[in-house]
């Protein structure tokens, strides 16, 4: 059953390729073997076929057709079929053949092993060993999709159709619905997001979605083409805004003391590093914060070896956060 | 030649006689399985054979056993795949056979291939996945795509742009669609592969956050990978005497010895595919219970299981995660302070509350 079915879309392939005018229905019923004689059971299955034929990207184009014109025609169009001429270098080669392998064990891994099968089919050839390959850029790259929400959100995307799902942001108990018009998909610092405009928001607006966050399905709620990307919009900054938000407006200062040879990760980030005078053993670190909440946790992390000197609500809240960890 | 074909050509008993269709199951690495019968759907199949016959047209010869392996299939489905192709006929205008072919001796020849001697244009999903994955080798690398540094034509740069030419005006894969943000250590990146190169030794300074501390390490370099956003050093620790993992962005120092590395021959790669930290079972368990405040925790490591508390407070959620220095865990209990609260081992707990105890007494 499945066989006589390829056979019969591989037909249609090459009949409506070597086509020179537009076929009707009836003249492809004519020339293809494997349809029934019964003109209901025939119209459902070529329903069925054209599906699939567009569905794998066969750019089947329709036209009227017929003596009196009055009858869809079909058409595939080979320069709208067939892959233009690439030709690439050795070396060009075998980044393509890194390139392909990013994805190995993620999402779009079938998208890419399909596509150098295509380049391969023009001619291309990439054989070289698993050193060899990765030789022309010596480092070896990859992409993983952990998230659920991946596969729709990328289909979204390309087909540019909105969306809605349930979304749990930090520190929030409860998930909310989101309406959103997705632009694009980023990965960030080895985190998956979406950015696009909110319809749901209050008010609606730009907004970024950190994938991982998703609760439940995506679901798509219209056609393709129906949304509209702003020309312009830039969805690593937008993303990489959302990331510095905490970081960059009205930053304050505080001052804490640090045990020497300890709190690295304080000194990393800090404005300047002191001795604390007549405190042997102890230093003076000033650094710059912006979310009193955040900052403080990231100093309780470091226990006994800081201690907030000012300012007082920034040493309230780490006292708060350290008599939690008592419980 | 149109010639009406109804009987099999003497070529194909040649080719399928039991000798010759030895099974190579798992030679393909995109294959399901070695040995196991896939259920392959006509759409795919289509698509296998619309691939098929241009590359065999465009190698004038080719052997039986390479293109099962190229395309992931046994030899089997593969002569069953060239039978449906050469098999296929069409009744009009007048009867005939489009596509001729034979497979004598293991050597696929295609005499004609009529419309299919060209594959399909890639899809959207196809030519995305490719580009996305060169804009990221091209960041990696510190290349910009076509277009930026027209001067400078790069492998990764040209591929960008033959592969977007190739792809423009068909599904207009949007350059932005999809975005691989990557960090900004391309310097130490450049400096590591120039050690890497030379087969040399490097002694680095890296901070460990877990423990919050620096430690001094020679490595000997196996390869730099990028994994998502971040890049990664494999290498020889001659201090922890193993293969480890040190993620760029926490290199504190490094320097390039005038010592050559000498990679021991029992140092495995890590499986980047399987992922690249996986915990050991022999690490402890650690299990901790946390509020939505701090769900972020089971996003931040890789946990063993992520479940509704079945105790405490409503709305928290218990978290399983198995490590081998449990001093990280007892710093991010403190981080989360109230809103977490370690339910085993019951020494970490302990240990918790002293600390916390121990830097309250400054306040």
């Amino acid at each position: 059953m499945s066989k006589r079915r390829t056979e019969r879309l591989l037909s249609i392939v090459v009949l409506l390729l070597s086509a020179r005018r537009f076929l009707t229905a009836d003249e492809i019923r004519q020339a293809v073997i494997g349809y029934p004689e019964q003109d209901e059971a025939f119209k459902r299955m070529f329903e069925r076929d054209k599906d699939e034929l567009r569905e794998l990207g066969i750019p089947l184009e329709t036209r009227s057709a017929g003596l009196l014109e009055e009858e869809p025609g079909y058409r595939i169009a080979r320069q709208d079929y067939e892959l233009p001429e690439i030709r690439l270098t050795a070396e060009e080669a075998s980044v393509l053949g890194i390139a392909a392998r990013v994805w190995r064990s993620a999402e779009l891994s079938g998208a890419a092993v399909g596509a150098m099968l295509k380049l391969t089919a023009a001619g291309l050839t990439t054989d070289a060993d698993e050193d060899g390959l990765v030789r022309p850029v010596g480092i070896e790259p990859r992409l993983t999709t952990q998230e659920p929400a991946f596969g729709p959100l990328w289909e979204a995307v390309r087909d540019r159709r909105p969306v809605s799902f349930a979304y749990r942001g930090a520190g929030r108990t409860d998930a909310t619905t989101r309406e959103l018009e997705p632009w694009g998909v980023v990965n960030r610092r080895g985190n998956w997001y979406v950015a696009g405009h909110d319809r749901a928001a209050e008010p609606p607006g730009t907004r970024v979605f950190r994938m991982s966050r998703i609760d439940g399905p995506v679901k798509i709620t219209g056609p393709a083409r129906s949304i509209t990307v702003p020309p312009g919009a830039d969805v690593l900054e937008l993303v990489k805004d959302w990331g510095n938000a905490r970081g960059r407006e009205g930053a304050r200062q505080a001052t804490l003391r640090v045990r020497a040879g300890a709190g690295l990760g304080l000194r990393r980030s800090a404005a300047s590093v002191s001795p604390s005078v007549g405190d042997p053993g102890w230093e003076i670190v000033t650094s710059r914060f912006t979310d009193v909440k955040w900052f403080a946790e990231y100093v309780a992390s470091f226990g006994a070896d800081a201690v907030v000197i000012e300012p007082p609500d920034l040493r309230d809240e780490v006292i708060t956060t350290l008599k939690g960890a008592l419980q | 030649m149109t010639t009406s074909r109804k009987a099999p050509a003497g070529t194909r008993d040649a080719a399928t006689a039991p000798a010759q269709v030895a099974p190579s199951a798992g030679k393909g690495r995109r294959g399901a399985g070695p040995g196991a019968p896939r259920v392959v759907t006509s759409a795919e199949r289509l698509r296998r054979l619309l691939a098929l016959v241009p590359y065999v047209a465009s190698r004038k010869v080719v052997s039986l056993s390479e293109t099962a392996t190229t395309f992931g299939m046994t030899e089997r489905e593969l002569i069953d795949d060239l039978n449906l192709a050469w098999c296929m006929e069409l009744k009009e205008p007048q009867p005939y056979c489009p596509i001729d072919l034979s497979y004598e001796g293991g050597e696929i020849v295609i005499a004609q291939a009529e419309a299919l001697d060209r594959p399909l244009r890639l899809a959207a999903d196809e030519a995305n996945a490719l580009l996305m994955a060169l804009r990221m080798l091209a960041d990696v690398t510190g290349e910009r795509g076509s277009g930026d540094e027209p001067s400078r034509q790069s492998p990764v740069s040209s591929v960008i742009a033959k592969l977007e030419a190739a792809a423009a005006g068909l599904t207009a894969p949007s350059s932005r669609l999809a975005i691989v943000g990557v960090a900004d250590d391309r310097a130490l990146a450049e400096r590591l592969q120039a050690a890497l190169a030379g087969g040399s030794r490097v002694r680095m300074r890296y901070y460990v956050p877990g423990r919050d501390e620096a430690t001094e390490r020679d490595v000997d370099p196996m390869r730099l990978l990028a994994v998502d956003g971040r890049t990664y050093l494999e290498g020889w620790c001659h201090r922890a005497e193993g293969v480890r993992l040190f993620r760029l962005d926490r290199v504190l120092e490094l320097s390039v010895l005038d010592e050559a590395a000498r990679v021991p021959e029992s140092a495995e790669p890590v499986d980047v595919d399987a992922g690249l930290f996986r915990p050991s079972p022999t690490d402890v368990l650690v299990v901790i219970d946390v509020s939505a405040a701090a769900r972020w925790v089971a996003e931040y490591f890789p946990c063993e299981s992520v479940t509704p508390a079945p105790e405490g407070p409503q709305g928290w959620t218990r978290v399983s995660l198995r490590t081998p220095d449990t001093g990280w865990v007892r710093r991010m209990a403190l981080r989360i302070g109230g809103n977490g609260r370690v339910i085993s081992p019951p020494q970490l707990r302990a240990e918790v509350r002293e600390s916390a105890r121990a830097a309250l007494a400054h306040y």
